[in-house]
Formats: structure tokens, C-alpha cells, sequence
């Protein structure tokens, strides 16, 4: 066996991630850079992102998480507070600037840089996800899911109801339906300031990277002292605990992690749309973002990525698109958009019957979840 | 089980246990009656009457039987396999959808007579009960039954992958937008008035319907040898299996009667709201589910109280935060619930709360 070939048996996933990445890379270079494909490439990147920061809770410690919504929203609200003129009252109308573009230097308002838009929206979804982690701790199974649950439709009641909430004078928490925009673009020093108007490319570029990094820090992660102890917590609590890993910590990482992933991509879209509308941040998105997960393959990372690629083009091509026309050929009166999340429903229960582990499985996981199911028992035999 | 049952606790109760026991169980209580009496001293010192609390509450106690049924589903499922059905608000709206379309077909109008009504009503009942009932048991064959060995995360995602379906179904059905339904029983009429306090006919439509309801429910469950086989399975599901209990029947008639009682509040709440809507499976759902979690889940007596405390929170958050907080304020409680006293106002510490 030559050294090439060692090489790449031995760094499979970077060499994997090496060759998605520049063939995704160079992609842009055969699109319209203002097409409709371009657009939705660019948020199938994001929607990789906050996948991958899903997975973490879901898939690696096996927490289910059905408020992840929570985090979209608060990082596109870090986007929105600090890069708009949203507190248009601050410093006396003048505003406040740090590295801001152009044209956002001479608005009133918090303008942030983007990038450290990004480490705020890390630090707000991280402390986010610890407080919303800490009461599920003395939890397990679906009470987990209900209490996340819970919290992601309070920050969404907060999010709708935030423009009567005034927090100064002539400032509110949120803009409520009424979108927060414009939100600033993209400015990256030593770059020129994204342009949306001309051209996509710099966006899709900037989330490739996002993607990158995120990919990297998931496999770093995974396999990581804290990842093992992740895996470990979701095969067997009480067996991880009593082999000393510290459960509060851990579960607590994960879901400060997790939430950070969602907070980055939810900056990333709120700067990219140019508005933050709490319309968006409906419980359904959860599920969304659930349904990625789980239909590439829960814990992972390849499956997820791959997942959720699919399913967003599902829903920004597939589904209006290319499958729009059916009901009709048909002869039923419908369009096929207002049941894009009977869709993910249907296709959650389908992958979870028939193929729990997801079409790209992860080995490990996939044995947890498909051994005994078929076994001759009606139930599982817990010891005394 | 987990470690708790391995270590046998001790047979005297310590001093320090009771303490807490008696901390989280009032202490729930307490927080429970912040609200309303906050409320009932700001009118007291307002107006010198308690008329809004007491109307505000007589609307509550209607709302609360119709959570009470929906929260006995809940808690049934809960009670014998040890899963949230999360699919069940979405069986309690085709409830309302059935019934509504039955309107549709036999001619129920504003302007049948009383008896027609009334007879037009029963059957609406029957249908919704009978076409609930089934599609629970659906949803348990289809998505459940091959998952109880996978680990909970399994049942609890394909639930909620039904509960979509279901509300996809409702958009089809009656469009995606809440729709006003004839109000058949004139159910805003005061039938009578206590200190000033006014009851409507719906609150009595409500109240009529689930008591016998709950009662028939108890006796069967404790009387009936089906019921007698439900409470084995969960206690003991291969135990049960051994005494020859058939499981699979038992935990399919379970969610037979789970889904009937939905199907039942399914048929009021369109007659007491006068509005029904695609979505309104899903709100009704989680707040139940907070009712039965509140009482303790798996305990019947639980459900109901929970229903009716968590029906008149609902009703006070409604008339005097404002009903857009309403959601908000409701999943407040649950998380406090589940933080501090997870086995619920009257229940007992299970796996999941342990």
C-alpha cells in the first residue's frame, strides 16, 4: 500500500471534507450569482450549520432538544439588536459604531462587526442554552423534550409580543411581527462589504466557511474527552456518572455548544435576509431542523450535513418547485407548500420506523437504536 | 429500573424528607395560588367585589373539563407505556373536525329545532368518539408499536412526525385559517347568576359532559376486567404477560378510551369555542399535557384536577395579562412543575422524574 493510500484510509473524513468543500467552493463559479439556486445553497449551508449544532445535543448526548428554535432566535436577534438601527435611540441618536461598513457608520443604532457579531451571538446562545439546559437536568426522555419545548415557545411569545415590551425610551426587546431591517451586511475587514444586490457569492463563500469551521469543530468535538463522555451519557447515564463523567458539566457543554452552532447560523441568516421577523421562530422550525437530523442519520456528522442539504432543498425546490404542480395533475385543489411540514412529519415517521438509524448512520448509534427492536419481547426487562 | 429502586430506602422517614416533601408539595400549591389571589385582592381593592375572579373562573372550570378529558389521554398512554403521545392534541382537533363535518352532512343548522339539535349532537358525539378512538389506536399501531424496544427519543419523534400529518390533514380539510362554526347551543346565554357571578349554558354543556364521562372512566378502569388488565400492564407489563394478559389488546384499548375521550372534548370545544381551526390540537394539546404532568402523570384523579387548575390559569392569563401571553404564562408553570415537583401535585416519582 503506497503512503497516499494510507494517508487517506487513516484521514478519511478530512479528506472527505477537503474534497466536498472545494467542489463546493467552486460551485458558485457555474451558478448565476443572483439565482434562486445560488440562494438556495446558501441557506442549505446555514441550515448545515445549526444541523450540526443540533446534532450535538440530539445525536451525541442524546438529549432531545424541541426548542432549538430558541437559539435561531437569539442569534438573529444579536444580529438585529447590535446591527441595525433597532435602538435607533442609543447614545443619543447618534449610535454606536465598532468597525461598522460605510454605510452602517452613519446610522443611529448599535453597529457591530460581523464577526464580532458572531462571538456576541456565541456568548448570548451559549449562556441561552446552559439556562435552558439547567431545569432539564434532573430529567429524562420526553420530559426533556417538553421542557425544551416549553422554552422555545416562551422566547417565541417573547419574540412575537416584544415590540410592547419597552426596555428604554423608544426602545423595544424585539420588532415583533414587524420585522427588525434593515439589518447591516456583511463587512469582513480587508474584504469589501457584501453586496447582495450584485452578487450572492460572497455570502455563499462566508457560510461554506461557517460550514467548515463547524464541520471541523464537530469532529474535533466528537472525539474529543468531552465527546466521548457525550456518547457515554447517551448510552447509559447512570453507568457513565458512576465511571465519574460529571454529568451536570457535560449535558450543560452540550446544550451551551449545541446552542451556539444555532446562534451563529441564526446571526448568519438574520444579516443575510436583512430582517429579523419573529415569525420565524415557530415551534415547526424545530422540528425542521429535527427532521434533518434524523433523516441523515442521528449522531452523524456526515449523515446530518448530507440531511440537512436534502431537506432544505426539499423545502426551497423540491417541494415549490418541482412537485408544486402534482395535486393538481391530480385534480385536487391544493398546493403542495402549505404541507411542507406534513412533508418532514411523514418523512420522520417513515425514517423512524423503517430506518431509525438514518440513511447515513453512524455505527455506534445505529446499534442502539435497531438492536432488541425486533426482538421477540414485548417490553424491555429493566433490572430490579 | 435506575439507581433509585436499587438502593431500598429506608423503612423510618427521616425529618429532613418530610420537610422537602412538604416544601415542594405546598410549595407548588402556593405558587399555584399566587395568581388568582393577586388577582382577587387587586379587585377587591378596586371594585370591592370578587365578580370578575368568580366569572373569570366559572369560564376557567368549563375550559378546564375540556383539558380534563383531553389530560386523561395523556395520562392513560402515560400510565401503561411510559410515552408522551404527542400526537393526541392533534386526535382531540380531528375530533372537532369530524363532528363539524357531520354537521356539514346531516344539515345541523342554526335553524333545526331543539330536538333535532339535540339528537344531531349525540350522534356528532358518538362519531367523534368512535372516529377518534380508532385513529388513536391507528397511530399506536402504526407508529408506536414498532418502536417499544427502541430507546424513548424512537416514539416520541414519530409522534411528533404524526402529529404534523394529522395537522396537514386538518389544512386540507378547512383551510389554514380558524373558521367560526354555528353556535348550536346558544352557548353564551346566562342560564343563571350566583352573587353576580354568570353561568352560560356552555359551561354547563362542559361540565355535564365530562363528569359522567370521568366517572365512567374510573368505574371502568376500576371495575371492568379489561380495566383490571390495563392496570396490570402497567405495573408490570411481562408479569402481566405471564398471568396471560393479552398486552398488545390492552395497550390498543387504552388507546381506544384515550382517544375517545378526546374525541368527546373534541365535540364541546367546538360547541363552546364556536371556532375551530387546524392548530387549535396542537396549543390545547401542550396546555393538557401541562394539566396531566401538573395532577401526575399516570393518575387519573390527577388529570382532572390538573385540567381544572390549568383551565382557570388559562382563563386568568386570557382576561387579564392578555391572551397573547397565554401560551407563555402556562409553559412557565410547566417548567416550574418539572423543575420542582415533577411527580406532580398528587403523583408519584417516576422513571423520567426520578
Amino acid at each position: 500500500m503506497t503512503n497516499a493510500q494510507e494517508f487517506v484510509r487513516d484521514h478519511r473524513n478530512l479528506v472527505g471534507a477537503v474534497a466536498a468543500l472545494s467542489i463546493a467552493a467552486i460551485l458558485p463559479l457555474f451558478m448565476d450569482p443572483l439565482s434562486t439556486i445560488t440562494h438556495n445553497c446558501i441557506l442549505a449551508g446555514a441550515y448545515v450549520v445549526m444541523a450540526l449544532g443540533l446534532n450535538i445535543v440530539v445525536g451525541f448526548a442524546g438529549l432531545l432538544d424541541l426548542g432549538y428554535v430558541a437559539f435561531y432566535a437569539f442569534g438573529s436577534y444579536t444580529v438585529g439588536w447590535f446591527a441595525s438601527d433597532h435602538f435607533s435611540t442609543v447614545n443619543g441618536g447618534k449610535g454606536i459604531h465598532v468597525v461598522a461598513g460605510e454605510f452602517a457608520a452613519k446610522l443611529p443604532g448599535i453597529h457591530l462587526n460581523f464577526l464580532l457579531i458572531i462571538l456576541v451571538a456565541i456568548l448570548i446562545t451559549g449562556i441561552a442554552g446552559m439556562l435552558i439546559g439547567l431545569p432539564t437536568l434532573r430529567l429524562r426522555g420526553d420530559y426533556i423534550a417538553i421542557v425544551t419545548l416549553a422554552f422555545g415557545e416562551i422566547v417565541y411569545r417573547f419574540a412575537v409580543n416584544g415590540d410592547q415590551i419597552t426596555l428604554a425610551k423608544g426602545a423595544t426587546l424585539t420588532g415583533g411581527r414587524q420585522a427588525i431591517s434593515p439589518i447591516d451586511s456583511i463587512g469582513l475587514p480587508g474584504f469589501k462589504e457584501f453586496d447582495s444586490a450584485i452578487s450572492l457569492r460572497a455570502y455563499y463563500w462566508f457560510v461554506l466557511v461557517l460550514v467548515a469551521v463547524v464541520l471541523f469543530v464537530n469532529f474535533r468535538l466528537r472525539d474529543s474527552r468531552l465527546g466521548r463522555a457525550w456518547i457515554a451519557i447517551r448510552e447509559d447515564e447512570v453507568a457513565a456518572a458512576s465511571m465519574g463523567v460529571p454529568l451536570v458539566r457535560t449535558k450543560l457543554m452540550a446544550y451551551a455548544t449545541g446552542a451556539a452552532f444555532g446562534g451563529i447560523s441564526g446571526a448568519f441568516l438574520g444579516s443575510y435576509l436583512t430582517s429579523v421577523n419573529a415569525g420565524q421562530f415557530q415551534f415547526g422550525f424545530s422540528i425542521f431542523i429535527l427532521a434533518m437530523i434524523i433523516l441523515g442519520g442521528l449522531g452523524s456528522i456526515w449523515g446530518v450535513a448530507f440531511g440537512a442539504i436534502l431537506l432544505s432543498f426539499i423545502n426551497t425546490y423540491f417541494i415549490p418547485d418541482v412537485f408544486n404542480g402534482v395535486p393538481h395533475k391530480l385534480g385536487l385543489d391544493f398546493d403542495l407548500t402549505v404541507l411542507n411540514f406534513g412533508i418532514f412529519g411523514f418523512l420522520i415517521l417513515i425514517v423512524m420506523v423503517l430506518r431509525p438509524q438514518g440513511l447515513f448512520p453512524e455505527r455506534r448509534r445505529a446499534l442502539e437504536l435497531t438492536e432488541g427492536v425486533t426482538a421477540d419481547s414485548t417490553f424491555e426487562v429493566h433490572a430490579p | 429500573m435506575s439507581v433509585e429502586t436499587a438502593t431500598p430506602k429506608p423503612v423510618g422517614r427521616r425529618s429532613s424528607d418530610v420537610v422537602r416533601e412538604a416544601f415542594s408539595k405546598y410549595g407548588l400549591i402556593l405558587v399555584l395560588l399566587a395568581l388568582p389571589v393577586y388577582l382577587g385582592l387587586s379587585d377587591l381593592a378596586k371594585d370591592g367585589s370578587l365578580t370578575q375572579l368568580g366569572n373569570n373562573l366559572v369560564l376557567g372550570l368549563s375550559n378546564g373539563a375540556i383539558y380534563a378529558l383531553i389530560a386523561l389521554g395523556y395520562t392513560l398512554v402515560y400510565g401503561i407505556i411510559e410515552l408522551i403521545n404527542f400526537a393526541h392534541g392533534e386526535v382531540f382537533m380531528i375530533g372537532s373536525f369530524v363532528a363539524f363535518g357531520l354537521w356539514g352532512t346531516i344539515g345541523l343548522t342554526l335553524t333545526t329545532g331543539p330536538l333535532g339539535i339535540a339528537l344531531g349532537l349525540i350522534v356528532s358525539l358518538l362519531l367523534a368518539m368512535v372516529v377518534c378512538g380508532v385513529l388513536n389506536v391507528m397511530i399506536e399501531r402504526v407508529a408506536y408499536k414498532p418502536l417499544r424496544n427502541a430507546p424513548k427519543l424512537a416514539p416520541l419523534i414519530t409522534a411528533i412526525g404524526f402529529s404534523f400529518i394529522l395537522q396537514n390533514v386538518g389544512i386540507l380539510w378547512l383551510g389554514s385559517s380558524p373558521a367560526s362554526v354555528p353556535d348550536l347551543i346558544d352557548s353564551q346565554r346566562v342560564l343563571f347568576d350566583i352573587g353576580g357571578v354568570n353561568i352560560h349554558r356552555g359551561d354547563v354543556l362542559a361540565i355535564a359532559v365530562t363528569i359522567p364521562l370521568v366517572f365512567l372512566l374510573t368505574a371502568f378502569i376500576g371495575r371492568s376486567r379489561l380495566g383490571k388488565a390495563m392496570r396490570a400492564t402497567a405495573q408490570d407489563p411481562d408479569a402481566a404477560r405471564l398471568m396471560g394478559i393479552n398486552v398488545n389488546t390492552t395497550i390498543s384499548m387504552t388507546f381506544l378510551l384515550g382517544g375517545m375521550l378526546a374525541g368527546a372534548a373534541g365535540l364541546i370545544n367546538l360547541l363552546y369555542q364556536t371556532s375551530i381551526w387546524y392548530f387549535q390540537g396542537f396549543t390545547a394539546g401542550l396546555i393538557a399535557f401541562t394539566a396531566a404532568v401538573m395532577g401526575g402523570i399516570g393518575n387519573l384523579k390527577g388529570a382532572v384536577l390538573g385540567g381544572i387548575i390549568i383551565g382557570c390559569i388559562q382563563q386568568l392569563a386570557d382576561n387579564r395579562i392578555g391572551a397573547q401571553w397565554t401560551t407563555a404564562v402556562v409553559f412557565a408553570y410547566l417548567v416550574l412543575i418539572m423543575v420542582f415537583r415533577p411527580q406532580g401535585l398528587i403523583g408519584e416519582v417516576t422513571r423520567e422524574a426520578g
